[in-house]
């Protein structure tokens, strides 16, 4: 105990000490004696899976959980603190930035800079002032929009530097940033990581959240891992010469020899094909978010797609499975050779189609539901009679693929809301698996899921092509699509710009497919 | 209290509202010396009550999808006129002009449900119009008269079980039903049970369990005895026959079925719904579509009880009907409620109004204190939630499952 107080003392540098927190609810034990250390003007990544901790941790930290609700102490610049809400946090200067971004759409960048901290004129917001340091902010973080521009139209990458924009004008000294660049894609990643090493300089102290390794040993000092809710270790990224895997080794606690598991693929005949696809844009006429793409899957055959966001890779995808984004203009769909239209989700599901969203909380699952009737929410004709559901073949079926892909929870009627991101991954792909889908497609299948989880989910697509089935990947991750696809098409601009096996791709060719149209496809697109 | 909330099975929510009803009916009969476990007085809130428990049944699906219904009240005024009319000027057979009633009532809702299900207008607008279009056309149809309607038509309002066999002292038909009501409880806990073991999913303790389906069991023979043991003429009301048997078929259609799975599916996460195949227009469609009908069952139930029907039947019933899903526990978000916590919510509020009634509080009074009986509801069912505990009554009534200790939530 004296030596710890002893060393707070010597080391004057530290900004933030948390000691032993311990955070519980009801039933669990979220957080068991975390300790962290962080020293002022770092930038101090925290990592662990999914459920380890971590957005507990920070909200412990911010005043979200006040102080009584947790155990332990916080010492912030040398003194104690006992934050009882998040407007005490941030009045020392503590500014959380979640994951979720807490931007109002319909208000103005301004607007949403200063909610809560107007500036008024005799009661009247005095909006000279308002636009002229919202763009003396914006300056600060690199954006040269118009402080009126609404926070809608503006794109994800943009708003993250908004709300870093509204944490300067709080005089922030210690940033929280969870999960930044999730949302992200490379270009705003690396303008976000540039904007956070800048602050880094001006003295501004950073925690940051986050599952991209790579993007944690490019700009993080030091790095505290949390494994079931207790801090590991904390270590020095340059001292220590951390790299991806020595942080992976202490989040899952063991040493993982490779983040794919084996596998050789049998490739069958080819199963789905789709020629000349061309979709229009519901929102703006006369924008084609595909154009003209061909492109075939083999059974047994994992096929990816990489696009940058807003390629139109997920347009593609969910156009096909029933037409269940913007309007068809052209094209045609052939399963086992044979054409077939589906106009409508059920007709896909039925002609043996799976489509495992992105964004699982918006488009994948309904929170309110329990895995059993997540489970088997896309195929009830398979477990009913005369449209009355067997309950019983209801709890099998979900029984059988907790079992099978080894999802982490006491038993099926457990809500979904309350699993981690890994396991209500897991419970999607049950609810697809259900529909004994010929084709399954996946949109960002890893998206927000740690590393562990992960590996068990490119286990299951795996399996599931081994099993003689279809397999499309859509991803944002590279080095995902290099270690699981067999093939791999390119996106640009809605058009497919290139195919590349799995011997020939590399991130660097890829990257250029993905940022050109050739001649030929701009073509097509005309 | 662990041990009560495991005999009944279910959260605290719906723990507290089943005590809130025995409570107040146990506050009344004190109060009132007795008078509200009168046969009489149980037969009576039954009767007078049943036109808005078959629109909550309604209500709640429309709830869980999401939507809501202001036009019930003047729909069911609208066919009410419609009725009554067909039968004095055509003399049609009262059984005739039921189905008629039931037709008008689908067309209407048909007619709603396509503005809301296909065109995409928010209910609240929809409806809001056919509250006003509906009233209109009563008051239009009928000149604003009343128009009476005949005996033989007041039965499924104002009618009872006959009395046939032995003369035992109780109306013998009501103690059968009663009884059946009764058997069928115990067999489906052993049903339930059976199955529940055989899957390996028993969750409640067996103790637990049979308390509970006593309890039950003796309620449902307490209710009869009161209602068989009533005055010569009166005994179980035709209307409360209806409403139970109502209850039975919705209650088994929104756990049960795929379409009662996709309203819910629909209501919690439309998007996700979509993209699982469900045909969200057409629940939107039906859920609507299917309000209007039960509005006009319960206007014709009402107009039957009252012996006529008038230019002002069913000012104010949307706001029963509503209160009683909210009481019961569905969420305005959509995805939640159900049937049988609907019911319940609207007896809490029927008792409530019969025993104020009883004890000669004024109509001003019983409105502020519903009033705040409905915000205290909600309330407590806000404040369940931010203390994380399960608050979600139709999650766990569907289950029927006891809250299960959260796990593996280490909120990330």
């Amino acid at each position: 105990m004296l030596s710890d107080v002893g060393r707070w003392q010597l080391v004057s540098d530290v900004i933030l000490e948390m000691r032993n927190i311990t955070k519980e609810f009801p039933g669990v034990k979220a957080l068991e004696n975390v300790s962290m250390v962080v020293r002022r003007g770092e930038v101090h990544a925290i990592c662990g899976e999914n459920g380890a901790g971590k957005s507990t941790l920070m909200k412990v930290l911010s005043g979200v959980w006040p102080h009584g609700s947790y155990t332990g102490e916080i010492i912030y610049d040398g003194k104690p603190v006992e934050f009882k809400n998040i407007r005490q946090s941030e009045h020392a200067g503590i500014v959380i930035i979640h994951q979720e971004l807490a931007l109002i759409p319909e208000l103005s960048i301004a607007e949403n800079i200063f909610l809560g901290n107007e500036y008024v004129k005799s009661g009247v917001i005095d909006w000279v002032e308002t636009n002229r340091k919202a763009r003396e902010l914006l300056a600060h973080v690199g954006l040269n929009d118009e402080p009126q521009t609404a926070i809608k139209n503006i794109g994800v990458g943009k708003q993250q530097l908004v709300e870093i924009a509204k944490a300067l004008n709080k005089d922030v000294r210690l940033l929280i940033l969870d999960e930044p660049t999730a949302a992200l894609n490379e270009d705003d990643s690396q303008h976000l990581l540039g904007l956070i090493d800048e602050l880094r300089r001006k003295g501004i102290t950073c925690i940051i959240i986050s599952h991209k390794l790579n993007e944690i040993e490019q700009i993080a000092d030091s790095i505290t891992i949390i494994r079931d809710g207790q801090s590991v270790e904390t270590l020095d990224v340059k001292g220590d010469k951390v790299d991806e895997d020595r942080i992976i080794r202490g989040m899952v606690g063991r040493e993982m020899s490779s983040r794919f598991p084996d596998y050789t693929p049998a490739i069958g005949d080819k199963f789905v094909e789709v020629r000349d696809w061309t979709v229009e844009s519901p929102v703006i006429p006369g924008r084609m978010v595909c154009k003209g793409s061909n492109f075939y899957v083999r059974r047994g055959e994992i096929v990816g797609f990489a696009g940058l966001m807003g390629a139109g890779r997920t347009e593609l995808m969910r156009s096909i499975f029933g037409q269940s984004y913007g309007i068809f203009r052209s094209g045609e769909l052939f399963l086992d050779g044979k054409p077939v239209s589906l106009r409508s989700v059920p007709a896909a599901i039925d002609a043996g189609i799976g489509y495992v969203t992105e964004d699982r909380k918006v488009l994948g699952l309904n929170l309110l539901d329990d895995i059993k009737t997540t489970t088997v929410s896309a195929k009830l004709k398979k477990i009913s009679k005369h449209s009355v559901v067997d309950r019983r073949a209801e709890f099998e079926a979900a029984e059988g693929y907790r079992k099978s892909l080894r999802t982490k929870t006491p038993t099926v009627n457990e809500g979904v809301g309350k699993l981690s991101g890994g396991n209500q991954q897991k419970v999607v792909l049950a609810k697809w698996l259900f529909t004994d889908p010929e084709l399954l497609i996946l949109d960002e299948p890893t998206r927000g899921i740690d590393v562990g989880a992960k590996y068990e989910i490119y286990g299951i697509i795996q399996e599931l092509a081994k099993s003689g089935k279809a397999v499309i990947v859509v991803s944002s991750e590279l080095p995902e699509l290099l270690g699981l696809s067999d093939r791999i098409y390119t996106i640009c601009e809605g058009a497919i710009t290139g195919c590349l096996a799995k011997g020939e791709a590399t991130q660097e060719n890829l990257m250029k497919l993905m940022t050109t149209l050739s001649d030929r496809s701009a073509a097509a697109s005309a | 209290m662990k041990k009560l909330k495991d005999i009944f099975g279910g959260d605290t929510r719906q723990f507290g509202m089943i005590f809130a009803l025995v409570a107040l009916i146990v506050f009344f009969q004190v109060m009132t010396n007795g008078l509200v476990l009168k046969p009489e007085n149980v037969i009576n809130i039954f009767n007078g009550n049943s036109y808005i428990l078959v629109m909550a049944i309604g209500m709640v699906l429309v709830i869980i999808a999401g939507h809501i219904d202001l036009s019930v009240g003047s729909v069911a005024a609208a066919v009410g006129i419609v009725v009554a009319l067909l039968m004095r000027d055509t003399g049609m057979h009262w059984v005739v002009a039921v189905l008629v009633g039931l037709v008008v009532g689908a067309i209407i809702g048909a007619w709603q449900g396509f503005w809301v299900a296909y065109v995409g207008i928010p209910a609240f607008i929809v409806t809001l119009s056919g509250m006003m279009v509906f009233r209109g056309l009563n008051q239009l149809i009928g000149k604003s008269n009343t128009i009476p309607v005949g005996e033989d038509f007041q039965v499924i309002g104002a009618g009872y079980l006959p009395e046939i066999g032995p003369n035992t002292g109780y109306n013998n038909l009501t103690v059968l039903l009663g009884l059946i009501l009764v058997a069928s409880v115990v067999f489906g806990a052993v049903r339930t049970r059976r199955n529940q073991v055989k899957i390996g999913a028993a969750t409640d303790s067996a103790t637990a369990l049979w308390i509970r389906t006593g309890l039950i069991s003796a309620a449902i023979l307490a209710v009869t005895l009161l209602m068989a043991s009533g005055r010569k003429g009166t005994s179980f009301p035709v209307s409360g026959l209806i409403l139970g048997a109502l209850v039975l078929i919705y209650g088994f259609i929104s756990t049960r079925t795929i379409i009662g799975r996709h309203v819910y599916a629909v209501g919690g996460n439309r998007h996700a719904a979509e993209l699982s195949g469900v045909r969200s227009k057409r629940v939107n469609f039906l859920v609507m579509m299917n309000m209007s009908i039960l509005a006009a069952l319960a206007g014709m139930m009402f107009v039957a009880r009252s012996n006529a029907s008038g230019p002002f039947d069913g000012v104010g019933w949307e706001l029963d009907a509503i209160a009683a899903v909210f009481i019961g526990g569905a969420a305005v978000t959509g995805g939640v409620g159900t049937v049988i916590g609907s019911i319940v919510g609207g007896l809490v509020m029927a008792v409530l109004n019969n025993g104020m009634q009883l004890l000669g509080v004024g109509a001003d009074l019983t409105q502020i204190i519903k009033g705040l009986v409905l915000l205290i509801a909600v309330a407590f069912d806000v404040y369940n939630k931010m203390q994380g505990r399960p608050s979600i009554i139709g999650l766990l009534m569907r289950n029927s499952k006891k809250a299960a200790a959260p796990v593996s939530d280490k909120a990330a």
